[in-house]
Formats: C-alpha cells, structure tokens, sequence
C-alpha cells in the first residue's frame, strides 16, 4: 500500500463523520491551548509576584511635606530634621530637599554653549538637597560626582545636572568646568546623573540640583518640601509611621507618607494571583472535560444506533431518547465530579504532607464539585443527545447494534 | 371488529432519482387471531410493508386502519403511542442489548407504555417461561443460541401484551434446529389466540402460517 492511499483512506475516515471529528479536534485544540496559555500565564503571573515582591518598590519612602501657610511661619520640617530619621534602625539612607514650586520652574542656562540659535534660557525645575540624595533615590552619576557634605557647609556654589537638564542644556561632559546661570547666578557643574532607581523620583531626571545651602543664598526655594528615604527590607513599615514623628514631632499628622504597601495586603495580592492563575487553568480542564465527554457519548450514539431504532419501534419518542443520553452523560459527569473532587482533595493532602504545609480544603467547592461535574455532563450531552432523538426509525433499526 | 388491520390501495414511494415504488396499491385485511405470512424476493418491498404495519413509517397514499383507527392522519407522538402498546416486534438480527441480561432485556418490553417495574418483571418471567427460556434470566444474551435468542426477543415483545406480532424475516439468522424451536413457538402462540404477520422468503416458514400473502414489485397478488 502506498503511503499517499493510506493518507487518502486516513483523509477519509476524518472526514466520514464531521461531528466527530471536530469535537475531538476541538479537546486537542484546547488541550494544547492549554498547555501553551499554562505556560505563557506563569510566566507572565511569574513577572507579576515578581513585581510586587520588587525590593525597590518595597523600601521606598517618600515623605511630602505641606507648603508652610503664611510668610513668617516655621518651617514644619528643619533641615536638621533628617539626620534624627537617619538614626532610626532600619533607615538606610535619606535625603531632603526643597524644589522650586511646581509650575514656577526658573530660567537656566549654560554658559559654554555659544550658538545663538539656540534657545538658551530652559525652565528647569531647581532642587536644593542634603548630600544624600543620590543613596537615598538610588541615583547613579553618568559623569562627575555629587557634592558632599563640604560643599554644602561651605555654600559652594556647585550643581549636579538630572540626565534630562544635562541633554537640555547641551552639557554632555563635564571636564571643562562648565557652569549653569540659573536665574542669573552661577554655580559649576560638577556633576550629571544617570538613572534614578526609584521610579517614584523620576522627576530628578531634569532637574538641576543644588546644595540646599548655596540654594538658601540667592534662590529662594523655601523650606524642605521633599523627603526620601530608603529602608532595609521588611522596614518600610515601621519607618512609614516613625518619620513623620520624627520629622515634625509638632504635627507629624500634617505630613504626607507615601509607603510601600503592607506585607499582609502584599501576600494576599500574591495569593490573589496564583489562585486567579489556578483557577484559569482548573476551568479549561473542564472545557477539555466536557468535550471529552461530548465526544464519547457522540460515538455511544453512534454505536447504539440499532439500540435507539429498536427503544423507537417499542414506543420511546424523541423525548424519551434525548433524556436518556443526557442523564448517561448527566452520570459520568456527576461520577467525575465526586471522583475529581476526591481525588483532588486527596492531592492536596499529599502535597501538603510531602511539602510539611497544613492542608487548607473549600469544603464549599468540595461539595458542589460533583453538581459541577453533573452540569459539565449534561451540557456535554445535549449535541449527542439531539443527534439520537433526530434518528428516524427505520434507519435506525438498519445501524450497527 | 373482526380486523386488527386494514390496508386500503396504499402506496410508498421514496424520493429518489429516479422515484423508487416500494409498496403499488397494496390492500391486505388481517383478522384477529390470524397467522399470516407475506412472501417474496429481496427487494420486493417487504421490509417497506413491515414498517408500515408497524407505524415506524407512512405510506405516501392510501389508508391504513389499525384496530378500526385511521393511522396515516395521527400526529406522531400517538402513532409512537399506538406502536409501543399494541404492536410487538421480532426483528432478523434480535436487536438484544448486548450488555443487559436476559431478564432486564425482556423488561423492556411495556417501558415506554407506562408499566411499573414490578410488572414488567412479573409478565417478563411469565413471557420467558412462554418461550422456554424460564432458567435463562440472568444470562447475557452472548451466552445464547440463536434460537434462544429469538426466543427472548419474542418473549420482550409479548411483554407489552400487543393486539400483533410482526416478524421480519424472523429465523432469516438461524440453522434448521433453531428455526423449529421458534416456528413451535409461533404456534404455540397462535394457539393462544395471538395475531402473527411473518415476512419471510422461506417457503418451509412461510408453510406453517395460516395464509400466505405473496409480493412481487412492491404489490400484492
Ligand atoms: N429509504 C429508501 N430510499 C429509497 N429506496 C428504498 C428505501 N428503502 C427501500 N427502498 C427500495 O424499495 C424497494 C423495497 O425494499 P425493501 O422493502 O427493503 O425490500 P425487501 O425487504 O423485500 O428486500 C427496494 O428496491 C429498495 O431499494
Ligand atoms: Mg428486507
């Protein structure tokens, strides 16, 4: 026999009973949907508890602090505030610093650049910092370096460029001592950042920052709006609620704390997750399921057709032929059910056993499983069954028996 | 009313290419208490005959009387009504539910027609004793002789007590031994006073009936 008449007689027989075939083409497709959706879904869920168990995201704290209310009231945060959280246990680094008011950026520009088509003047927003800054966003220097605690006690008149001001500004090194104006005074460049870790504090990105001191001189940007502090892992917590105490023991309730959110609301995220993720896959089980079922009472019917002419000729109408394919198909999904949920409560205990974990059961979902199973069935049988009941008789009581 | 059924000029014809005539004006009268067998060739429109006695098909024209009602204007669920409760059927290939015993097989019989459990079993032991099977209930029917066999079908369609028994090609499966054991049968019932149409092309069966009805080309002479 040659292989093209095998495939011709293989062809043929797919084709010699289309119900058939496409519902056993229909459980391999969603067989192997599965399978491929399994795959792709972990690892997407992967990324997902990933993401929230990010460590940045985890220990980064931001602390707003309210604009003062009248021209000659105190500062609610001092600057010699920060350096009472940096000694609470588990704060790894912080940093504060006040900025130009949103939307009243100040004029900046750079003295190096000598074409005068270009625009020269950039509104940039202007920071004044502690030393700091760069541990406590976890900003890296693409060139240069960050001014220290000298700089700031003397006043020096020296700024570190966000990656974004630099590119505005035409700066790309920082060699040849470059300097900025920023609103007509100016101080020396001595270093650019690169990228800023936190993704909360993308804003230093394109500003220009300067120590708060030399800031204080001539600029004018007030007292500390801004505190960034970052946490060993698992602190955030406890940190989130003792900074602003110890940032403004006045009216630490009138500070605004941006905090990671808590473990308990994060492990219930995570669970949340992977039991959304199980679900999913518990649920396309059951479509394989029914199509399994559809397609072996589909070939019962098949089988049985002289059965169905011979119940006919004893009097069985239509009716009483569809009922009796559902309630076999209503049966195996049902029998499917109480086993299914058996067995799956024994894997339960198995794995819990094996992994030292204390087994927890849905009694609720145990129970209805086999009602579960049951509508899987009845579902499945109702194309089988509507195909028996259309059977004539007489052709029927020809088929096999 | 003297005539179980009454076939007035009925015609079937299948739509086909061209129009195939299964049954020409056929007219046949069988009484109560009648054993009669319709003879002929394959293909000669004798399993067309047996399906419109039997109710499982319509003839094209013409009137069919069954106990004095006319069938071919019924709607179908009372034909199937009609069909399943005074109507037995013994067909060539037995048609036994392979995997249900001799008993639950013959219980069958009477199930669309609203018996009780309870009494379908009490008249299938009457019927198995009936056809000399009373020491088989609890065989499957693969363990049975032909003979046997038929005689457990015969015994499931006398379950639902019919007004007639009809029969195609009913020993059209077995050897000579066999046949004498369902042709002794069928006289033993006759004698009780049931009605039996045969359709057979055996000549030695059909010597048995009361009458014999022959059909050639779908008519009856
Ligand atoms: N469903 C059908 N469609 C078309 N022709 C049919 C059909 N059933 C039977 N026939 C034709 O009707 C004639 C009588 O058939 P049948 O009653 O089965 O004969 P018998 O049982 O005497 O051998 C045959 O020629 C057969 O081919
Ligand atoms: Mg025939």
């Amino acid at each position: 026999m040659k292989v093209r008449d095998l495939i011709t007689e293989a062809v043929s027989g797919v084709g010699a009973r289309p119900a058939r075939t496409v519902l056993t083409i229909a459980g391999v497709v969603v067989g192997i949907g599965t399978l491929v959706t399994t795959l792709g879904v972990s690892a997407t869920a992967g990324n997902q508890i990933a993401g929230r168990f990010d460590a940045a995201t985890a220990t980064g704290i931001t602390v707003h602090v309210p604009v003062p209310t009248g021209k000659d009231a105190p500062p609610a945060v001092s600057w010699s505030a920060p350096g009472n959280v940096a000694r609470l246990n588990g704060v790894t680094a912080i940093a504060a610093w006040s900025r130009t008011p949103e939307g009243r950026d100040l004029p900046v520009r750079a003295n190096a650049v000598r074409d005068p088509t270009r625009i020269l003047d950039r509104l940039l927003p202007v920071l004044g910092s502690t030393e700091t800054l760069p541990a406590a966003t976890r900003a890296s220097l693409a060139a240069g370096r960050f001014f220290d605690a000298g700089h700031v006690r003397r006043r020096d008149r020296v700024a570190v460029l966000g990656a974004l001001a630099a590119e505005q500004l035409g700066l790309t090194r920082i060699d040849n001592q470059p300097a900025v104006l920023v609103d007509g005074t100016a101080f020396t460049v001595i270093g650019i950042l690169g990228t800023v870790g936190r993704q909360d504090q993308q804003v230093l990105g394109t500003a220009v920052i300067l120590p708060w001191t030399a800031a204080d001189d001539g600029l004018d940007l007030g007292p500390i709006s801004t505190v960034a502090i970052t946490t060993a892992l698992g602190a955030a917590q406890l940190i989130a609620r003792q900074a602003p105490v110890a940032l403004d023991p006045n009216d630490p309730e009138g500070l605004e704390v941006d905090a990671p959110p808590d473990p308990a609301s994060l492990r219930g995220g995570v669970a949340r997750d992977v039991s959304g993720l199980l679900l999913i896959l518990g649920l396309v089980s059951l479509i394989v399921g029914a199509l399994g079922i559809a397609n072996v009472t589909l070939v019962t019917v098949l089988e049985r057709t002289a059965e169905i002419g011979l119940r006919r000729a004893m009097g069985a109408r239509r009716r009483d032929i569809a009922i009796q394919f559902l309630l076999e198909s209503t049966v195996i999904g049902l029998l499917g059910g109480i086993v299914g949920a058996s067995a799956g409560i024994l894997a339960v205990v198995a794995i819990s056993v094996v992994k030292q974990w204390t087994p927890v059961v849905d009694g609720t979902l145990a129970a209805a499983s086999p009602l579960v199973g049951a509508l899987v069935g009845l579902l499945a049988g109702l194309y089988p069954a509507m195909r028996a009941a259309r059977m004539q008789p007489v052709e029927a009581l020809r088929g096999p028996s | 009313m003297t005539y179980v059924l009454e076939l007035i000029a009925v015609n079937r014809v299948f739509p086909a290419d061209p129009p195939v005539t299964a049954l020409a004006g056929v007219d046949l009268r069988v009484r109560r208490g009648e054993y009669l067998a319709i003879v002929g060739p394959s293909g000669s429109g004798k399993s067309t005959l047996l399906n419109v006695l039997g109710l499982l098909d319509v003839p094209s024209s013409g009137n069919y009387l069954f106990e004095g009602a006319e069938t071919t204007t019924m709607a179908d669920r009372r034909r199937t009504e009609l069909r399943g409760s005074r109507i037995g059927f013994v067909f060539q290939s037995f048609h036994l539910l392979m995997y249900r015993s001799v008993l639950e097989n013959v219980m069958l019989g009477g199930l669309y027609t609203g018996v009780p459990a309870a009494v379908r079993r009490t008249r299938a032991v009457a019927a198995l004793d009936r056809v000399g099977l009373g020491h088989r209930h609890r065989f499957l029917p693969s363990r049975l002789s032909g003979g046997e066999r038929q005689r457990v079908a015969i015994a499931r369609a006398l379950v639902g007590d019919p007004a007639l028994l009809l029969c195609d090609e009913p020993t059209g499966n077995l050897d000579g031994a066999n046949t004498a054991s369902v042709l002794d049968l069928f006289d033993d019932l006759r004698a009780a006073g049931a009605t039996l149409l045969v359709i057979t092309h055996d000549a030695t069966v059909a010597e048995r009936a009361d009458r014999r009805v022959r059909i050639t080309d779908g008519r009856i002479s």
